[in-house]
């Protein structure tokens, strides 16, 4: 009898989560199916409101990423207020911004590998969950908790310095930003009392690329093949191929390097991506319409822009790639666990824009917005922590929000994250008559590498058990395990 | 009055209705003690709690966190947090047990801590408090006002507090 083992939610990723693995009577993995519950409403939500609301209003979507939508959003709409597409802003515009974004990009990922990757590191994905997690860590090497608490920290106030608030920022609006950099602040981030100062920052963040690389060292089988696969990859670039976080044309490259989406402007992504529905799960799977359903998906995140992008612009990270991209000779690297390993070149490169920007004199002066011929439709694409966003709005002559389309970067993960999941079931629970813990995280460790953000929008107390399901093919429940 | 330096901490989303009870508690209560003149307080409301509030909360000798609730309680209720090393269900939002638990191992300390539950019925893209849930907010603005009058009976009964204040 084949039987649907169900873990539900999913833990240390973001938001409802349900993974079912269906095993038949030989024990082998039949089916495996990352489900994820999206909130498709706040689409229409958006619709009648003000144009301009939209930075503000799209921060409702995820209490976890906010920058992301807020920046994403008003890169949408510098295009309907005629600031251009993305590189029409004033330098202070567009710098500000970029400080916000890499303080956004810098926080996410110290915390997802500091806080939810390294327990699996350090202890390996079977240790009994009772050491294997940030406590373990501490006790184990508490400097990696306190850098991880501290780098985070940093980049909140660099969040707080340049949208303003913590809730509900207001920093980025259409056509620019609302706000110079103060003095204080520069003099803050730049020479702060250890260690909350842009140079620990960076050198912090080196440290952290050498403990992933001493690991992969001491772990190669487990780092270059767990839930391995090819695949095509899709982010933006600067337009000379550099890596851009905040802004570029969309290049897409397929598992050998080839390059399938040649560096198109995003105002037309409409024309190279579509999404296909699943009657099984909630969230769309995008895919490049030229590839077709079955070979378009890509992957998007960290991996991703280290295999599509040429080379990195800050130099300490420029290195790191060149040490990257030579372990797989120069091809794409398509092994799920070195998005960890790119993660951390991110965070390094993040922290040397910080400290470029922090030293840039525009960013206390100068015009703040620009503006031009208004026009009725505009496409934003930010590079956010966990990949690709897009927002896609129109209005009509009343200024209101008639239409809005997101492609969050979870959903332009989620059919690789599907592939991960059903290589690691196939991998850790094939023969298996009982799931272990170990075997259950392994799923998870799988998932994580991607760090999924599954709309966790409300977090009310009592809410969200971590919930295990297992059932037959008949829908009937064998067993059910709650923490 | 007090020299205590206390955190009054809010935390929800204010674009879905009742979930930015929280952040509401502390913008009514950030204005009370400004007009009190109380000294000693400071003021946090933010998404979700994450691992950097363990610093935040690390030289505090009292802190209170606000957040929204769907428990089943009537307007609401203040609960001792107790440190937990239990590894919560998101690390990308983390629960009061787990930040004092994380400042406990980091910093050796833990002041004692209180989560404020006020209770909420709605949860949509809007903004806005329904109006029971308004209602349980002022309720507990006024039980709350108190105790912060003097908060020595918060730190001293933290060990055998009665959670049944409302």
């Amino acid at each position: 009898m084949e039987q649907k083992i169900t873990i539900e939610p999913v833990t240390r990723v973001e938001g409802h989560g349900k993974v079912t693995i269906h095993i038949d009577d030989e024990g082998n993995i039949s089916q495996s199916r990352l489900h994820i519950v999206e909130f498709r409403g706040f689409e229409r939500f958006v619709q009648g409101r003000p144009y301009w609301e939209a930075p503000v209003l799209v921060q409702r979507l995820c209490g976890i990423c906010p920058v992301s939508h807020h920046l994403a959003a008003a890169k949408a709409l510098d295009v309907i207020v005629g600031a251009g597409t993305g590189d029409g802003l004033t330098p202070t515009g567009e710098k500000m911004r970029r400080l916000m974004h890499y303080g956004q990009i810098f926080q996410s990922h110290a915390l997802h590998f500091f806080h939810l990757v390294s327990p699996d590191l350090l202890f390996g994905v079977d240790a009994d969950p009772a050491i294997r997690n940030i406590i373990g860590v501490i006790k184990k090497h508490p400097d990696l908790a306190v850098q991880g608490v501290m780098m985070r920290k940093f980049g909140q106030e660099i969040i707080k310095a340049t949208a303003g608030k913590k809730i509900h920022g207001t920093g980025a609006i259409p056509g620019g930003i609302n706000k110079h950099l103060t003095q204080e602040e520069k003099d803050s981030f730049l020479n702060g009392p250890d260690p909350l100062n842009i140079d620990k920052m960076i050198s912090w963040s080196v440290d952290a690329v050498n403990f992933l690389k001493a690991y992969h060292k001491e772990n190669k089988e487990f780092i270059d093949g767990f839930a391995a696969f090819p695949s095509s990859h899709l982010s933006i670039v600067r337009k000379d191929g550099a890596l851009d976080l905040y802004h570029g044309v969309l290049r897409a490259v397929d598992a050998d390097g080839k390059k399938i989406l040649h560096d198109v402007d995003y105002q037309d992504y409409l024309k190279y991506i579509n999404e296909e529905v699943r009657n099984w799960s909630y969230m769309k799977f995008p895919y490049l319409l030229d590839r077709g359903k079955e070979n378009g998906w890509y992957r998007v995140g960290p991996l991703a822009r280290l295999n599509t992008c040429d080379f990195i612009p800050s130099p300490l990270a420029q290195k790191e790639f060149e040490e990257f991209k030579a372990y797989t000779n120069g091809k794409p690297n398509n092994m799920s666990m070195h998005m960890h390993w790119a993660r951390l070149i991110e965070i390094l490169h993040s922290a040397e824009m910080m400290k470029e920007l922090l030293n840039d004199p525009d960013l206390m002066k100068g015009d703040l917005v620009v503006k031009g011929k208004k026009l009725s439709e505009g496409v934003g694409v930010i590079e956010a922590p966990r990949g690709t966003l897009f927002h896609h709005y129109a209005i009509n002559e009343n200024d209101q929000l008639t239409m809005a389309n997101l492609i969050v970067s979870t959903t332009n993960n989620n059919e690789p994250m599907n592939v991960a999941v059903n290589l690691a079931a196939k991998q850790f629970m094939t023969g298996q008559k009982k799931i272990t813990e170990g075997m259950m995280n392994a799923v998870e460790v799988a998932i994580r590498a991607y760090d999924p953000c599954l709309s966790c929008a409300t977090h009310a107390l009592g809410q969200m058990p971590l919930e295990i399901v297992l059932v037959d093919r008949a829908n009937n429940i064998i067993d059910r395990k709650r923490t | 009055m007090s020299e205590y330096k206390i955190l009054i901490y809010g935390y929800g989303n204010p674009g879905r209705q009742d979930d930015g009870l929280g952040n509401a508690f502390v913008e009514k209560i950030e204005a009370w003690v400004k007009e009190k003149n109380l000294k000693g307080f400071e003021f946090d409301s933010n998404y979700q709690l994450n691992i950097e509030d363990a610093a935040a909360v690390a030289d505090k000798d009292l802190v209170i966190f606000a957040d929204a609730s769907t428990e089943k309680i009537e307007s609401f209720i203040l609960t001792p947090v107790d440190a937990s090393t239990k590894v919560v269900f998101t690390t990308h939002a983390a629960s009061p047990g787990y930040i004092i638990g994380l400042c406990k191992k980091i910093y050796n300390r833990t002041p004692p801590t209180y989560l404020l539950h006020i209770k909420g019925y709605e949860w949509e893209f809007k903004e806005g408090l329904t109006k029971k849930a308004k209602q349980n907010l002022e309720e507990s603005l006024k039980a709350m006002k108190e105790k912060l009058l003097n908060p020595s009976e918060l730190i001293d009964s933290f060990e055998d507090f009665d959670v049944t204040i409302e």
